[in-house]
């Protein structure tokens, strides 16, 4: 059975290189399932997880910023940072969690909600990952 | 002629001396080799954002994205790299110096530009000069994570957005070789020289959902991956010229400290010599 080399990349190194059957991710407009033979695409990915499938056992990552690369044997996921579940530091992503959703309820003018939000997303992602 | 003890002192204290300038040039050493390796890790990244960048950019002129297009310049902003400790030679001087000149020769007042000062001796540099400073950073690790530069770039390249400056530089030292770094400038915003990698046969994307929406996230990212790519190597830079500054100095100690041996040792002789004398003159006064 064909497979796709999947390289994740970020600016700290190389995160995980290796072969899967297939790549499901979230983009910005939805699901995206990946398999050997895709036409080229590029894709910006959400904060999410994106899980990548062999045989019978499933690696999951925890993504923030990035952007998909497809091409039909091979999948690059450029992303700002990306983490395996056994990498993720549950006490600062549950710290991060707590600490953006008090910034969010506070409800001052001087906060800068997108960014709290963003915050936030990315310590539930990797919650949700590590878990 | 200095007395004995007074040259004993300095060589001791020039020894001294000499040992945390060993010390500094071995620690340096072992740093300019992680940063290497830390420059080596982000080329993949680098080198992929710019390809798909490169052929987005290229593959059709209708994208559109005000980070790929010049305007009047009212207002330019700087980016320098610096050090947050001295003890590395030329390294800050050359950078400072240069941005220096260049400000002065381009711009006529402070409204024109502004600085975004990486690095303490960059900041209090500028800070002294009463020139605008619009963020800094100071105390980054010697081996910086991109999480720690994240927010200061991507202030930075919001400023761009905000139109409130209409063009971006990087002054950083590139590291050419580990006895050369070379004060080298670059042009980040707008972005206007991305040639595609040609090696990329047939590489025409599909685009989901539109190459507008790809430019909107991509290209920010692009730009702060070039500033983070100029950080890791001014730090590999920076630790480079330490290294060459402190194996300068663990020599030039070495030189005085021979020099010194050297006196010392005439001056025990010329003691000893004249204790001679005047043990001789005293028997001969005897006699």
């Amino acid at each position: 059975m064909k497979t796709l080399t999947v390289s994740v990349v970020t600016p700290d190194g190389p995160v995980l290189e290796d072969s899967f059957d297939m790549v499901s991710c979230k983009a910005e407009n939805g699901e995206l399932g990946i398999l050997p033979g895709h036409i080229p695409m590029v894709a910006p990915l959400t904060i999410s997880g994106v899980r990548l499938k062999r045989e019978n056992d499933t690696e999951r990552l925890a993504v923030n910023g990035g952007f998909l690369e497809v091409r039909p044997d091979k999948v690059t996921i450029l992303a700002q940072s990306a983490e395996k579940p056994s990498e993720i530091n549950v006490d600062r992503a549950q710290e991060a969690k707590t600490r953006a959703e008090k910034r969010l309820q506070s409800k001052q003018d001087d906060i800068d909600f997108q960014r709290a939000e963003l915050a936030l997303k990315r310590a539930t992602n990797r919650l949700e990952i590590s878990r | 002629m200095a007395s004995l003890r007074d040259i004993k002192n300095r060589i001791s204290s020039t020894t001294k001396m000499k040992q945390i300038t060993k010390a500094m040039e071995m620690v340096s050493a072992s740093k300019l080799n992680k940063a290497e390796q830390n420059v080596k890790s982000f080329v993949p990244y680098s080198e992929k954002m710019e390809e798909v960048v490169g052929s987005i950019a290229n593959g059709n002129t209708d994208a559109q994205h005000p980070m790929l297009q010049k305007r009047d310049v009212k207002k330019t902003g700087y980016i320098v790299i610096t050090s947050d400790r001295g003890l590395a030679g030329a390294y800050n001087s050359s950078v400072l110096r240069n941005v220096f000149r260049t400000i002065n020769e381009r711009h006529n007042s402070s409204n024109e530009y502004t600085v975004v000062a990486i690095g303490r001796i960059g900041y209090e540099f500028f800070k002294k000069r009463d020139m605008p400073i619009a963020k800094s950073i100071i105390g980054l690790a010697d081996q910086p994570d991109f999480a720690e530069i994240k927010e200061l770039a991507s202030e930075t390249v919001q400023m761009f957005t905000d139109e409130e400056i209409d063009e971006l530089n990087i002054y950083y030292n590139h590291y050419v070789s580990a006895i050369s770094q070379e004060v080298t400038s670059k042009k980040i915003l707008p972005i206007t020289d991305i040639e595609g990698k040609a090696g990329m046969s047939g590489s025409q994307y599909e685009y989901e959902p539109d190459q507008e929406q790809i430019l909107k996230v991509l290209l920010p990212q692009y730009a702060e991956s070039l500033i983070y790519g100029a950080l890791l190597d001014g730090k590999a830079s920076e630790h480079a010229a330490r290294r060459t500054a402190m194996n300068s100095a663990s020599d030039n100690a070495e030189d005085i400290i021979d020099d010194l041996s050297l006196s010392y040792n005439r001056a025990r002789q010329a003691a000893i010599t004249q204790e001679i004398t005047e043990i001789i003159g005293g028997v001969a006064a005897l006699e």
